[in-house]
């Protein structure tokens, strides 16, 4: 068995002297800006692995002088807390990978969405914005960021949910096309990143795209925080380079009884210990926003899936069929298999609504919820059963 | 254009076009549930979807635009299984008690059921976990929310068409739901009655209240003489209900239909139409006299119409400060109610304890008007039952009238009498034109000066219209309109209603006279008549309306020999001491949520 140590990589966090970067940054063209997010291979640190470079590039395409760059920074996957510790540690950075992503695409206004738990926050990021306001103004930038908050709902992590909430409406996905390149917040084109990816961006502003490509595999480039929680004598924030074996992160943050990890959060991919060396961390194997949990053999994955399903039935926006009543479905369908008031072939039907769910839903909430049912009923099936 | 493939057929069309109304083109059908042609795209049931080639997930037709080079399947295995899905997992939802449902047979769920989930449902039936409420607060409509299937169709119409917003969307995942304001019962929101979302439910999840039984009740009770009065509206919708084509007229039958189910007198709200042109329009040159000549500044004018109950909701809501513009006449079903009480009981000499007032409107607002305090001129409740036309094909089949084979009836009289003025009041613009048929007449001495007293103007879908008429060459006792330019707009559908009172609060607007309707269309468009009801139908009940009007002998108000009658016998003039207690009223302010 495979047993290297893990790259551990500082990237984010690594202290830098951000006018600098932003003044070289200042001197690229918009062009250029976007050529270097495309030579790093940056993907989208939220989850979903969106090319960067080619969202800023689609979005400085478009013709309307008003643009937004906002800033998802609603952290909401269950197991997920990096963004949390980078706002409060390097905002500035994330300021900066906005100003610098608003000098690629052509965009005076930033907006950062806010969870709303993470409120405790705001006093301070406040008084560090005004300071990045005025050292970007020394610069030259023509840029300016304001705070909107989240209230506490899932679904406004879902990019367009977000413009609806920062918008003053009820946070519901939209449907897509248009997509926010052409028509997001207010009905402009705009760039939506996660919290990691603007620092990242500006961090290859910093050591050039070159540099950002040693790291990581041919589809996952570079490197990234994970937040590690669950069975692990070593829960916490770790930044590692994209690319490792399932088997070699519980080499590392096992417990040494560890039965499966879900890679991913609730909307994520549940890995089965069989599985651990074959299956790649990034977006050629299971592909996480940083959410790792990982469950040794005292746990139950039915109280697991369980869990999961809860929350989605709580979190589902309601618009639409599948998600909807699908999470009640298979929330009410796995209680009544294991209270043996269903047969356990019902989980069958179970999974083949799961792949509708993951077909038809409207957005991607209700398509991911058939991920982690899925994985979890297909791979620990006793376990839902007995 | 736009070049795609539809079930391997070629298609060219416009960008921006859906994939849905491309695949309607090629006369595919693909089924919906959330998409209605008056309303926004949801995309939201998911029952559109549809297979794309090449891409992960399948796309709902209905909210995606073609694009260059698209590959759809409607109809593969994939969409169909997904399909099944969505069907079952709304009817899991549902408490699908279909033959109590007073939409059976008339519900878009249940004909997708029909189709895509007959047989044993695999999926649970989730109805006992919701704690679902039945709001019937409302005189004119129940609300049902264990029939919700969260489409939101009503919501968007209530936004979007109305500008209303009584219900919205309220709560997340399974507790999501259609809401008033605080949860507050229909009755005590903003709430119009209009029942535009009634008349988009898919499902049975808002239905008009029936008073049906009432009415037969009231029929077999022999104790009892019932009139009827049957709106403008109604006999160029009604057949739709009775398996005609939209825009056949069914005026003689519809007569002939309500003799055989019993009716004692059966009689035509047209009558109090025409009144209405009588003391609305003097009312009008009274106002303008009083303000124009006298310099009245406590005459308010712009001056609007009162017929539609609907608009008179809202605006005891929205705009209160403008009450005194809104004119004092009660609306024609309200004037009939108040008069078949009294002239008619009087005229057939029948106790007026005894007359039970049943009224057909396209309109489920009607309902709620009816039940208001200030409708009780008679001493009695002036109008007891509002059925809407819906309700009467009800009773029409219940009754087992072969409907298609009735001779053209004719209404009774007193209050039988009608004139193309009168019919139009069914449509957007007709109070106008039929208003100003008679007032131009009255001032001139002659008739409008419009081919064939058609006011092209003042018709059509337009949401606001407007039009100036020069009044020249009047008759003496109105020379002091001499040369001046009477100014009148016209708006339908609440939004647009909203979009002439900004206007007019703003000072944007220098109108006389305005007449609003509060349903898209006029009354031809109304909450109450036949579903579905979209613009192509609205267009060709106009279409009859109009029509109607043409084949009229008489077509101005103040012709019709009845009207001239009870104004000799009964009323005296316009605007009367008699005329005031009975048909006219004045509004008050209600909250604002």
């Amino acid at each position: 068995m495979e047993n290297t140590i893990l790259n551990k990589v500082d990237l984010i966090f690594e202290k830098i002297e951000p006018k600098e970067v932003l003044i070289r940054a200042y001197k690229k063209s918009s062009a250029e800006i976007i050529q270097d997010m495309l030579d790093s291979g940056l993907k989208g640190r939220g989850g979903a692995g969106f090319p960067t470079g080619l969202k800023w590039k689609y979005t400085a395409a478009e013709k309307n002088p008003d643009k937004y760059i906002v800033c998802n920074a609603d952290e909401g996957e269950p197991g997920t807390f990096k963004d949390r510790e980078i706002l409060d540690r390097v905002s500035v950075k994330v300021h900066g990978g906005m100003a610098i992503a608003g000098k690629a695409i052509g965009a005076k206004k930033g907006i950062v969405y806010l969870r709303g738990e993470y409120r405790y926050l705001l006093p301070k990021l406040m008084i560090e914005l005004d300071s990045f306001h005025k050292m970007i103004k020394e610069i030259g930038f023509d840029f300016s960021i304001e705070y909107r908050m989240g209230s506490g709902a899932y679904i406004c992590g879902e990019e367009s949910a977000l413009f609806e909430s920062i918008e003053g409406n009820r946070g519901e996905p939209r449907n897509k096309p248009p997509y926010p390149t052409v028509s997001g917040v207010f009905g402009k084109p705009t760039s939506i990143n996660n919290v990691e990816t603007l620092v990242t961006a500006m961090m290859i502003i910093n050591h050039g795209p070159k540099n950002f490509t040693q790291y990581g595999t041919k589809d996952s480039r570079g490197s990234k925080v994970f937040s590690i929680s669950g069975d692990t004598p070593t829960p916490g924030i770790f930044e590692l380079e994209l690319g490792m074996t399932v088997q070699q992160f519980v080499n590392e943050f096992g417990d040494g009884d560890t039965k499966a990890v879900q890679v991913g959060g609730a909307s994520g991919f549940c890995v089965p210990r069989k599985k651990f060396a074959d299956t790649i961390i990034g977006f050629e194997g299971v592909p996480t926003g940083g959410s790792m949990k990982l469950f040794n053999s005292s746990r139950s994955m039915y109280n697991v899936l369980h869990n999961y399903l809860e929350f989605f039935t709580e979190e589902s926006c309601g618009q639409c069929t599948p998600c909807r009543v699908g999470c009640q479905q298979l929330l009410k369908g796995v209680e009544k298999v294991k209270k043996g008031e269903a047969k356990s072939t019902y989980l069958t039907e179970l999974t083949k609504l799961a792949e509708t769910m993951k077909i038809a839903a409207k957005c991607g909430l209700g398509q991911s919820v058939g991920n982690a049912f899925k994985s979890i009923v297909g791979n620990f099936k006793e376990e839902i059963i007995y | 254009m736009i070049n795609l493939m539809i079930n391997d057929q070629k298609i060219s069309v416009q960008p921006g076009t859906t994939v849905l109304a491309a695949a309607k083109k090629l006369k595919i059908t693909i089924p919906t549930l959330c998409n209605h042609d008056d309303l926004c795209v949801a995309g939201n049931c998911r029952v559109c979807v549809v297979e794309q080639k090449g891409a992960r997930t399948l796309i709902a037709s209905c909210a995606t635009p073609v694009s260059e080079g698209m590959d759809i399947h409607t109809n593969t295995l994939k969409v169909r299984n997904a399909r099944k899905h969505v069907v079952e997992l709304l009817l899991s939802e549902h408490r699908a008690d279909c033959t109590k449902c007073y939409k059976n047979q008339n519900c878009e769920l249940q004909s997708l059921a029909n189709e895509y989930a007959f047989g044993d449902h695999i999926l649970l039936d989730l109805v006992e976990d919701h704690k679902y409420s039945i709001d019937r607060s409302s005189p004119s409509f129940v609300k049902d929310d264990s029939k919700c299937i969260r489409c939101q169709r009503c919501v968007r119409t209530c936004s979007e068409l109305q500008s209303v917003s009584a219900i919205s969307v309220a709560n997340k995942g399974a507790h999501q739901k259609i809401s008033s304001f605080h949860d507050k019962p229909m009755s005590h929101v903003v709430c119009t009655n209009c029942g535009q979302c009634v008349n988009r439910c898919p499902t049975g999840a808002l239905v008009e209240k029936t008073y049906i039984d009432q009415v037969w009740d009231a029929i077999y009770d022999p104790d009892k003489h019932v009139v009827v009065q049957t709106a403008p509206a109604v006999r160029v919708a009604l057949g739709e209900d009775l398996g005609y084509d939209p825009g056949e007229r069914v005026t003689g039958k519809m007569v002939t239909a309500l003799k055989q189910l019993g009716f004692s007198a059966v009689l035509d709200t047209d009558f109090t139409a025409d009144l209405t042109i009588m003391e609305e329009g003097t009312e009008l040159l009274v106002r303008l006299k009083k303000a124009l000549v006298d310099g009245d500044k406590k005459i308010s004018l712009p001056m609007f119409t009162s017929c539609s109950p609907g608009w008179i909701k809202f605006i005891e809501h929205k705009y209160p400060e403008y009450l005194p513009n809104l004119s004092t006449c009660k609306s024609p079903q309200q004037m009939f109610g108040a008069l078949a009480k009294t002239y008619f009981a009087k005229k057939r000499n029948i106790d007026p304890s005894k007359i039970v007032s049943v009224s057909i409107m396209p309109c489920t607002a009607k309902k709620f008007e009816a039940d208001r305090p200030e409708m009780r001129a008679s001493g009695f409740k002036d109008v007891d039952f509002v059925l809407t036309t819906r309700e009467l094909a009800v009773m029409i089949k219940q009754a087992g009238i072969d409907f298609r084979n009735l001779d053209e009836g004719k209404y009774d009289s007193f209050m039988g009498d009608s004139t193309g003025a009168a019919v139009i009041f069914g449509a957007t613009g007709g109070v106008m034109e039929a208003a100003l048929r008679t007032a131009y007449e009255i001032v001139t001495g002659r008739e409008v000066p419009f081919g064939n007293l058609n006011i092209t103007p003042v018709r059509g879908m337009d949401g606001v219209k407007e039009a100036t008429i020069k009044i020249e060459g009047c008759v003496d006792a109105w020379k002091f309109l001499e040369g001046a330019e009477l100014k009148v707009a016209i708006a339908h559908g609440l939004v647009n209603a909203n979009k002439i009172m900004k206007m007019v609060r703003d000072g944007k607007a220098s109108y006389h006279f305005i007449e609003i309707m509060g349903c898209p269309g006029g009354c031809i468009g109304g909450g109450g008549q036949p579903i579905p009801t979209n613009m192509e139908i609205r267009k060709k009940r106009m279409k009859a309306i109009y029509s109607e009007d043409e084949n009229m002998v008489l077509r101005k108000s103040h012709e019709n020999p009845e009207v001239v009658a009870i104004y000799k016998e009964f009323l005296d003039t316009p605007n009367s001491h008699k005329s005031h207690e009975l048909l006219h009223t004045h509004y008050t302010e209600r909250d604002n949520y």
